[in-house]
């Protein structure tokens, strides 16, 4: 270990520290720098098992003692959640990163938490396979990251999120227990689904060390069509008739911001002659003139969102709303916006879900983050504010979790009773 | 031989804290207050009436509770779980009592919630794809409700027109159409859940990714032994523009199997695609009808969507069949056909009683290519044990449903036909699958839980059980082999000594 790591690690009792590199390795305990840092919380150490059970042994240790214990991936959504509690060192997975058994014929795989979803993507590609799913950078983002922040995009619509399409976990939890659950086949129900307790649990209970999803086959042909809209309610009302129709899309987006009138992005996958009779029925239920062929890349339009400029006085939320109250969400958006002179621009999925990008400065960010909280909260929906600036005053990530919160405090006890994961990162402050 | 204990009970007595709430007699003047809360007409006590609900669908086991009750409303049946809380009496919700693994099976001195009478549809939202269901609702009775308008609800177990939307919840049905469709946890996005100490929570919601962990997702699924559901918000889907039905016959499994791989390997994903093997056409044509070609092995191949890309699709599968070695291959020509061929399909359980007096329904999970190792295995082994198996399957998502056939008066076959039914289980776990599909796991397969789960993940569930029911109240004895105590670090093994001294087996 060199100096450095052992100025920065003065905090860890030495003899755990040792503990620590006897397991993994010296290498791979190094001293962590202000790239690790957490929501601006600095930890002290970066550690990467190699294995699972090395994973689920340093976690043991660190439980016993108390430290604290940030999972990470790729690292690329280390900021999608409240600052940490406390934050002793960050536990990686970058080194569990095997595809352990791709079945391509029974279209599952097993595959460890490190590894990238882009590699992943790539191996299935072999096989005319994908994993139906469409997070934001593959190219860094883990299969544990992902499942972690419960990520999808556009191809929900179609596919489900990542609760429909992973069918088994090993979870790594604080005591030391390497557990798994679900299974290898698509169709199970042994047991509890603690698959989908683990997702979208940003690490609180466990860490995800390897999962199993269900695979679809890779697209025959596809095609995608813009749709321009003159405004919300119109928008509103071409997305509704698209979903009321016989048309098969595998999904369906709108864009909406301050400076341009909204448009809809719609895609399409199948055989040359489905996909052939399904333009011909698009035109015919949209405005006509509305409609143009666009490329494929329409896919990448969340990423667009979050490549801002200058992240100190940007915000970014997730909201959910019902898909028939989004005109009225896009209307609230720009007044909300307007109110505190700021810049947005949104991206509306047909299934409710929605990613605001709002510009300006950090007070006037808060305060219409709160407002449009309050407002969709009040219509059965939600907020998450998954990238705020610095210098933003205080703002809860997640909004409220109703009355089940007590019982999700309930199962945090059960399975990380000591707080060592994450704490103070999730809801309610779990 | 060893005696095998699957009666928990028996484990709960040397943990004597656990058994108190077994052991509880229920006084009259408890039942008094029960009365009250349900009203004279929403209590049965009386032997005779209990006798309805001492099984659900798979009658082997039996239990007789010491009431049931059948309340009106969410507040009924949270008034009758705090009472239940208060006097540690345990308590098992049932829905229409179809179920095939016992998992409504009534626990000794202990009350059932029968939620039949909690059949409203509350809410029907077109534009937002949603419906607000009580429990008691028949799952056929919501696609009845949203058909003029085009709308389904998808998840379609061979018992919809019976059983209960909070029966599938509990049980995460499945159906035929779930290949393409999912199960029942894909279309529930909420849940009002009355926990097991009596408070009143809401999991998930209308909206998607309400912020949290997702205990809808843990509660679909957890049969019954979370709490009980009150309310649930599911998810509709749009009719699609045209359904095309295939039936094609195959000399045996092994080339209808083939015939399914090659249909998932050309990247196609039908709605549903059934196998059923000769003794299962037989038995079916017996009962139902449905005109079925006699042959070895029977596909049923369903494609839904637009009508271009349907019938592009069915020509592919056309000549998958025939390259296969079909040797006839007929397209559904009518709804009236179409639905003649399902019905043959959901009767294949029932239609058995027409070629065996007495029967097994199996349950199972392999990995699509395994299918035609475990066939002929299951086959080896039917030859074995002198006792014939009938088999369907959801071949498109590996499901096999085996039928043990036997008859109870030869001495024996029983036993034989049991043992048989395990070992086809023990071939699914060996070949990477699950010991059940859509069925559940109930009071029928806690055994076999062992074998496919290791200590810690059996733990790590019921850690999570402990969560919702620290007192254990709710459908205590199911799922799980070995019931653990919340609160409690599990300690070191200790055998029991009817384990030690060779006569018991822990499971």
């Amino acid at each position: 270990m060199d100096a450095a790591t052992k100025s920065e690690a003065s905090g860890l009792h030495s003899s755990l520290r040792y503990k620590f590199i006897a397991l993994v390795g010296n290498e791979f305990v190094r001293a962590a720098t202000a790239a690790d840092t957490i929501v601006g919380v600095q930890p002290k150490l970066v550690i990467e098992p190699g294995t699972e059970s090395e994973l689920a042994e340093v976690l043991r240790l660190s439980n016993e003692v108390g430290l604290a214990v940030i999972p990470r991936g790729g690292g690329t959504k280390l900021g999608w959640g409240n600052p940490p509690a406390r934050a002793d060192f960050i536990l990686s997975t970058a080194r569990l990163n095997e595809i352990i058994e791709y079945a391509w014929a029974d279209l599952t795989v097993t595959v460890e938490a490190g590894c990238t979803i882009q590699r992943l993507q790539e191996t299935l590609a072999q096989h005319g396979q994908r994993l139906a799913l469409d997070p934001v950078w593959p190219g860094k983002a883990t299969v544990g990251g992902v499942l972690s922040t419960n990520d999808s995009g556009a191809l929900r619509l179609r596919f489900g999120a990542l609760r429909d399409l992973i069918i088994g976990a090993t979870v790594a939890l604080p005591d030391g227990t390497l557990a798994s659950s679900g299974g290898k086949v698509v169709k199970n129900v042994a047991g509890y689904d603690l698959p989908k307790l683990v997702t979208g649990a940003l690490g609180t209970l466990g860490v995800i060390t390897r999962a199993v999803f269900r695979l679809h086959p890779l697209p025959l042909n596809s095609r995608s069509f813009s749709v321009s809209n003159a405004n919300a309610e119109e928008t509103q009302k071409f997305v509704l008739a698209v979903q009321d129709s016989k048309l098969a899309h595998t999904s369906l987006q709108s864009h909406c911001s301050g400076e341009n009138p909204p448009n809809s992005d719609i895609l399409f996958e199948g055989t040359e002659a489905g996909l052939a009779a399904q333009e011909t029925r698009l035109r015919n239920l949209a405005v006509p003139g509305s409609v143009s062929e666009a490329s494929t890349s329409a896919l990448m339009a969340r990423e667009e969102l979050w490549a801002f400029s200058d992240p100190a006085s940007t915000a970014i939320a997730k909201i959910s709303v019902l898909p028939a109250n989004m005109a009225r969400t896009m209307e609230l958006m720009e007044r909300t916006a307007n109110a505190h002179q700021l810049r947005w621009r949104a991206l509306l999925y047909a299934m409710g879900i929605g990613w605001l990008r709002l510009e300006g400065k950090p007070g006037a960010l808060r305060g219409a983050l709160q407002e449009l909280r309050g407002e969709l909260e009040g219509q059965d929906g939600s907020l998450v504010a998954l990238h705020r600036p610095d210098k933003m005053p205080a703002f809860d990530v997640w909004g409220t979790a109703g009355d089940a919160l007590p019982l999700m405090k309930a199962v945090k006890q059960q399975l990380d009773p000591k707080s060592t994961l994450n704490p103070g990162r999730f809801v309610g402050g779990i | 031989m060893k005696l095998a204990f699957c009666e928990d009970s028996f484990f709960f007595l040397r943990k004597s804290r656990t058994i108190l709430h077994l052991d509880t007699k229920m006084g009259f003047q408890t039942l008094d207050e029960l009365r009250a809360i349900v009203g004279e007409r929403g209590l049965i006590s009386s032997p005779e009436e209990l006798h309805t609900y001492e099984c659900d669908g798979l009658t082997n086991f039996r239990v007789m509770p010491r009431a049931v009750l059948l309340p009106n409303s969410t507040e009924e049946v949270q008034k009758i779980v705090r009472i239940c809380h208060r006097e540690r009496i345990p308590f098992v919700a049932r829905g229409s009592g179809t179920g095939l693994s016992g998992g409504a099976l009534p626990v000794e001195k202990g009350i059932v919630i029968s939620l039949t009478r909690m059949n409203r549809i509350l809410e029907v939202d077109f534009p937002n794809e949603r419906v607000v269901v009580e429990p008691g609702v028949i799952n056929l009775d919501v696609t009845g409700r949203v058909a003029p308008q085009e709308y389904f609800y998808a998840p379609d177990p061979s018992s919809q027109s019976i059983c209960s939307i909070g029966g599938n919840v509990a049980e995460n049905s499945g159906g035929a159409h779930c290949l393409k469709y999912g199960f029942t946890t894909t279309h529930v996005l909420g849940l009002e859940v009355v926990l097991p100490d009596g408070s009143l929570v809401h999991l998930g919601g209308k909206t998607l990714d309400t912020p949290g962990y997702d205990l809808a997702g843990v509660f679909v699924g957890s049969e019954g032994t979370l709490g009980v559901a009150t309310k649930i918000i599911l998810r509709i889907v749009k009719r699609p523009e045209c359904v095309r039905t295939l039936l094609a016959a195959f000399p045996s499994t092994n080339e209808a199997g083939a015939a399914v791989s090659d249909i998932i390997a050309a990247g196609m994903l039908p709605a549903a695609i059934e196998m059923m093997d000769n003794l299962a056409i037989q038995a079916a044509e017996a009962a139902v009808h449905a005109n079925y070609p006699s042959c070895g092995g029977l596909l049923l191949v369903e494609l839904d969507g637009p009508v271009a890309e349907v019938e592009a699709l069915m020509t592919d599968v056309n000549e998958i069949c025939r390259s296969n070695g079909a040797s006839e291959i007929r397209m559904a020509q009518s709804e009236a056909e179409r639905a003649l061929v399902w019905k043959g399909r959901k009767a294949a359980f029932a239609a058995m009683g027409r070629i065996s007096p007495n029967y097994i329904v199996q349950d199972g999970v392999i990995p699509r290519t395994a299918l035609p190792r475990v066939m002929s295995e299951i086959d080896r082994l039917s030859k074995e044990a002198g006792v014939r198996v009938a088999n369907v399957f959801h071949a498109g998502d590996g499901n096999l449903h085996p039928l043990v056939l036997y008859d109870r008066r030869i001495p024996g076959q029983e036993e034989a036909a049991e043992a048989l039914s395990s070992k086809i289980l023990e071939l699914c776990i060996a070949a990477g699958g699950s010991i059940t599909g859509e069925h559940g796991v109930g009071e029928d397969k806690k055994k076999a839980m062992s074998k496919m789960f290791a200590e810690p993940d059996l733990e790590t569930m019921q850690r999570v059980r402990c969560a919702f029911d620290p007192l254990q109240l709710s459908n205590p004895t199911k799922i799980f082999p070995t019931p653990r105590l919340c609160g409690e670090k599990p300690g070191e093994y200790v055998p029991h000594p009817a384990e030690s001294a060779g006569i018991a087996e822990r499971y």
